[in-house]
């Protein structure tokens, strides 16, 4: 990292440190957790997208998995630690199940696959009326107490959702700098090249989707503890598509895109839905416009802009074209 | 008794909306090398279309020919319009049909609102027959009857018409084609008018089946997704006997482990992936 981006994510650290103090509606906080878990479930999406080349439609399965399994787990009964780490658990090994079907295609039928199995499971989750209450969703008994600190209030449920999305950052800031990380974009870029020189392609592309599993799930698991309920609602192929678009509206290929992409849907989303019904109208032509006119992305776009700006006075001096996300 | 034979009769007559559904999905996504996403939008829509132009007091048959020109329009402006401005950005294109697929279905909500509408049965198919003290639905039938007679049509267009060879020429080898100067610009729209039309027409003939309603779309399209995994893309016979697999699964699995349903389906996907990756009769790889 150099000098200016340390820089930059200290500002934008404190700046998030201090939010509860500086907007204190209890409405705009809330708003602020949505963002940020959001912004896990963007990221997550982008391991796959960003630097694997992979666009997956079925990432609300993981929110289906994980919520429903701590759902159910709390209500037999189960402390709120384990239920959650089972819930990721078993989450985490269908990712491993999904991603080897998923794998068994590549380009766009990976993407035909993943939509199939989203609806599948949202399919279940629908029709399963015993176990999961159908379309009128379930709830969850109450939100967990980390180390006994109650989190019901917004601030303190910012906070916790605060640290469950630096945590997760984190994770996914060091395995997108890690050598497997270049491995990944390698076969991304290369798949051909990276077989020649000895890497299982295949491997690299499924240890990513399981990955991109793990931390989907912790980003529905914090949906769920958001919402305390769930309803099939939530794992809708609208749902992914909407986690698909954040990450593209962004920009794919930098951590900062989904995250910028998932405020901005988020917001968007909340705004739009007090003044107007229709939300899906919206979504779909945002969706069209961004393919279209910024197919790369906002960050990287923008990005662009302020090199060109930057280098106004410089005359013929070649700007870094942002890597595209395929 | 009759328990088996309806509920068989109602697969196979399901399976025929499939097949109308997927054959065209089918054939675009042989094609035209993408998924379209917005095909199931394009069943929903079909599906308005003739509960509009019924209550307007058109003749049932007329309404399903209307709303399958309808539909065919539809997806012509997709094609032309939006699709012809992603050349070779095959994951835009995906993407863009998925969009529209969004504002059909809410633009859907917003003019038939969110009550479900039934498309009544032409009144003369709507007695049952009867032989060996059995009764038998009519209209079911019907569907079954004319969606053979789509699969029959479309394989003589395919395998013995002129246009059938160029189109299977550019699913085979698109570059190839184009070197030979087949027009395959041309075709690509061809193909999505046939697609997008068989499947507003399927949407018509199934609406006493299935009813007009939100969310028609989103129970469809997953369907002809899988048919399209299991029979392989590109090929009809594939989207023939996959419809009809798809049909006997959903159906029964809805009458007899409802709460199931969809898990009925993920089993043949999964065999199908695990050894057979293009699909039973694929031409191109997924």
């Amino acid at each position: 990292m150099s000098r200016g981006n340390i820089i930059a994510v200290v500002i934008a650290a404190v700046l998030l440190i201090a939010l509860p103090r500086i907007i204190t509606h209890e409405f705009y906080i809330n708003m602020a957790s949505q963002c940020l878990i959001f912004a896990i479930l963007a990221l997550s999406l982008n391991l796959m997208l960003g630097f694997g080349g992979m666009v997956s439609l079925g990432h609300a399965a993981y929110i289906g998995v994980a919520g429903y399994t701590c759902i159910l787990l709390t209500i037999a009964g189960w402390h709120p630690l384990l239920a959650a780490i089972a819930a990721l658990a078993l989450s985490t090994v269908i990712a491993g199940v999904f991603g080897m079907l998923s794998l068994r295609a590549p380009g766009l039928g990976f993407l035909m696959i993943t939509l199939a199995l989203g609806q599948i499971v949202w399919g279940i989750a629908y029709r399963a009326n015993t176990l999961t209450g159908g379309d009128n969703g379930i709830r969850l008994p109450a939100r967990p107490e980390p180390f006994g600190i109650n989190i019901t209030g917004a601030p303190a449920f910012y906070y916790f959702t605060l640290i469950v999305f630096a945590v997760a950052l984190f994770g996914m800031w060091r395995f997108a700098r890690s050598p497997f990380g270049a491995s990944l974009m390698g076969t991304r870029d290369q798949p051909r090249r990276m077989r020649m020189l000895g890497h299982n392609v295949w491997m690299v592309q499924w240890l990513t989707f399981v990955i991109a599993g793990f931390w989907g799930s912790v980003g529905g698991l914090m949906f769920v503890y958001y919402n305390v309920f769930l309803s099939p609602h939530a794992l809708t192929l609208q749902q992914s598509a909407e986690i698909l678009l954040m990450s593209i509206l962004g920009g794919a290929s930098s951590l900062t895109g989904p995250i910028v992409g998932a405020v901005i849907i988020t917001l968007i989303k909340n705004v739009a839905s007090t003044y107007v019904e229709r939300w899906n109208t919206l979504l779909g032509a945002i969706f069209i416009a961004v393919i279209i006119f910024m197919p790369l992305g906002l960050v990287p776009g923008c990005r662009a802009l302020w090199l060109r700006w930057r280098n106004r006075n410089r005359p013929k001096s070649p700007t870094p074209a942002a890597e595209p996300a395929e | 008794m009759q328990f088996w034979i309806i509920q068989t009769l109602n697969s196979v007559a399901f399976g025929g909306l499939l097949f109308l559904l997927s054959s065209g999905f089918s054939l675009i996504f042989g094609l035209m090398r993408i998924p379209n996403l917005a095909h199931g939008a394009f069943f929903m829509l079909g599906a308005y279309f003739g509960y509009t132009l019924l209550s307007l007091k058109f003749n049932f048959w007329i309404a399903a020919i209307g709303a399958g020109l309808g539909v065919g329009l539809v997806g012509i402006i997709l094609e032309r319009f939006i699709l012809r401005q992603l050349p070779g950005n095959a994951q835009g294109q995906v993407l863009v049909t998925l969009g529209l697929s969004f504002i059909v279905a809410d633009l859907c909500l917003l003019i038939w609102t969110g009550d479900p509408m039934p498309l009544p049965a032409p009144s003369e198919l709507r007695p049952p027959l009867r032989y060996f003290g059995l009764a038998f639905p009519t209209y079911r039938l019907v569907v079954l009857g004319l969606a053979l007679v789509a699969a029959v049509g479309l394989y003589i267009l395919m395998e013995r018409t002129r246009i059938g060879a160029m189109i299977r020429a550019g699913v085979d080898d698109m570059e190839m084609a184009r070197g030979v100067g087949i027009p395959v610009g041309r075709l690509f729209t061809m193909v999505f008018l046939l697609g997008a039309a068989l499947a507003g027409t399927g949407g018509v003939l199934g609406g006493p089946i299935l009813n007009a309603y939100p969310g028609l779309d989103a129970d469809m399209l997953p369907l002809a997704l899988i048919v399209v995994i299991l029979g392989g893309a590109g090929s009809l016979l594939g989207a023939f006997v996959g419809s009809f697999v798809v049909g006997f699964l959903y159906n029964f699995g809805i009458a007899l482990v409802p709460d199931l349903a969809y898990f009925v389906l993920f089993l043949p996907m999964v065999l199908v992936l695990v050894f057979l990756p293009q699909g039973l009769f694929g031409r191109v790889q997924l």
